[in-house]
């Protein structure tokens, strides 16, 4: 599903003397589908910028990331913009703790719209994110409200359950239970096992080491 | 699939003066592409020339039709080129005066461009007119009253309305939500998001708002002295910027 070769990156900050900072150097591994697989090592060692890097919102220094995107395998770092749209809408989720959003929208729509995105029709899609808002236990009287006025845990779980609407194939999870309490944290680690389940090749960078035991097939130490 | 539109290397210099450099690029159904600069980089120059406001001094622009047969702009007749513009084609100014006839009621100027496209059953035209009002969240009982009588933000969104009206396939936008509060613009962003979603429009937003840039659009040109310093995926703009130019510009962005 997902194949990366010798991808390092390094940023270089043009407005501090172009000082150059490595933060992955010819790192390689797999992903296969069906397979959870957990980023490990300190803070600051690059587990979030990995993410950003297959995601494509960070470039490449050098080296290859090829994923699977049915039937095709693609170079991810030579795609145009709106090929990588593409790869997102169908291929790729990404759940960060962050919730980023246009104002005034209500949180059924935003959990909804990466399956519309992906060509599901409008009330299979907020079917889908019902059942997904219900099980991550975000109160019904929210669902037509706009989450920017949420709680960081609701956000946060709005931002989940929009991340595992749509059955993407590969998953990015960037410390998706981060902040959760223990309730909430067990909801969404049932999620990540269901997707599995379905054969979803999923990435994930957790701080909690006991839940990456939990479902995590292997580690990769950067 | 062809793009939509091909812009290969226009440029446009007033006098001496440059106002951008030649410029290419493609843009495909469904994309939003922000260009964003500071004041005097060009952006809004290369806006006029790509839609046709404004005659480029050099290059062309290919357009892709609705039966699939791919035009160059300039080699057509002006009668066909303001046609094309009238059918396919909406500008959004960042003044809704410019883009907006003052002088006759809301409900006229969405009418107006239903019939220049042939459009003549009044009743017809009438609840069309009266639909994208209420589209654009304007209560349907002003549609007799003036555009003078509208504030700022209901003449942007009749502005909007008035452009797609007639369903174009892409839409260009100058500062759209320049010099209105923030409540009106989130409005606005939600409105124009859902309409590009709904209606498979392509657009091109120019904008020195970068928390409007990264809401809206998929894609992001980056210019300076009227040149192009970069581009690509908005957030891969403004999270991993590789130009100086470009740098200095997402470092400056204040935080709320």
């Amino acid at each position: 599903m997902l194949n990366v070769e010798n991808l390092s990156k390094q940023f270089t900050l043009h407005q501090q003397g172009g000082v150059q900072i490595p933060v992955i150097q010819n790192l390689s591994f797999s992903v296969d589908h069906g397979e959870t697989v957990a980023i490990t090592g300190p803070s600051g060692r690059g587990k979030s910028s990995l993410l950003k890097l297959i995601y494509g919102s960070y470039i490449a220094t050098s080296g290859s990331i090829q994923i699977l995107h049915e039937p095709d395998w693609l170079e991810a770092t030579q795609l145009a913009p709106r090929q990588m749209m593409e790869v997102r809408n169908k291929t790729i989720g990404y759940v960060t703790q962050f919730l980023r959003v246009i104002p005034r929208i209500p949180t059924l729509d935003i959990v909804a719209e990466p399956l519309i995105n992906r060509g599901v029709n409008v009330s299979d899609a907020l079917l889908r994110a019902q059942h997904l808002l219900t099980k991550l236990n975000v109160p019904e009287k929210l669902w037509s409200l706009s989450p920017m006025t949420f709680s960081g845990g609701e956000q946060q779980r709005v931002n989940i359950a929009r991340g595992f609407a749509a059955h993407h194939p590969l998953l990015l999870l960037d410390e998706p239970t981060a902040a959760l309490d223990a309730e909430n944290r067990s909801r969404v680690m049932g999620l990540i096992r269901e997707a599995r389940a379905n054969g979803s090749a999923i990435l994930a960078v957790f701080h909690n080491e006991e839940e990456r035991h939990q479902v995590c097939d292997r580690d990769i130490a950067l | 699939m062809n793009s939509l539109l091909s812009v290969s290397n226009i440029a446009k210099n007033y006098g001496d003066r440059v106002g951008c450099h030649a410029t290419s690029f493609d843009l495909w159904p469904g994309e939003v592409m922000a260009i964003v600069g500071e004041s005097g980089s060009g952006k809004t120059t290369l806006l006029k020339c790509i839609s046709g406001q404004m005659e480029a001094s050099s290059g062309t622009l290919g357009y892709t039709k609705r039966d699939g047969s791919i035009v160059v702009l300039q080699e057509l007749s002006e009668a066909e080129r303001r046609f094309l513009m009238r059918t396919d084609w909406g500008f959004v100014h960042q003044d809704a005066r410019d883009g907006l006839r003052m002088g006759v009621s809301a409900g006229a100027n969405l009418g107006e461009r239903l019939m220049a496209l042939g459009g003549r059953h009044y009743g017809r035209i009438r609840s069309s007119a009266e639909d994208w009002l209420q589209r654009v969240e304007i209560s349907t009982d002003r549609i007799d009253d003036s555009p003078w009588s509208y504030s700022g933000g209901m003449r942007q969104r009749l502005q909007i309305a008035r452009n797609l009206v007639t369903a174009p396939r892409i839409i260009f936008m100058d500062e759209p939500t320049g010099g209105l509060d923030v409540s009106v613009q989130a409005r606005l962003l939600d409105l124009m998001r859902g309409l590009v979603r709904n209606l498979g429009l392509a657009a091109v937003i120019v904008t020195h708002d970068l928390a409007v840039a990264r809401l809206l659009s998929t894609r992001m040109m980056v210019m300076q002295g009227g040149n192009v310093v970069e581009t690509g995926l908005t957030d891969q703009i403004l999270e991993d910027p590789q130009a100086p130019y470009t740098q200095l510009l997402v470092s400056s962005i204040l935080l709320v």
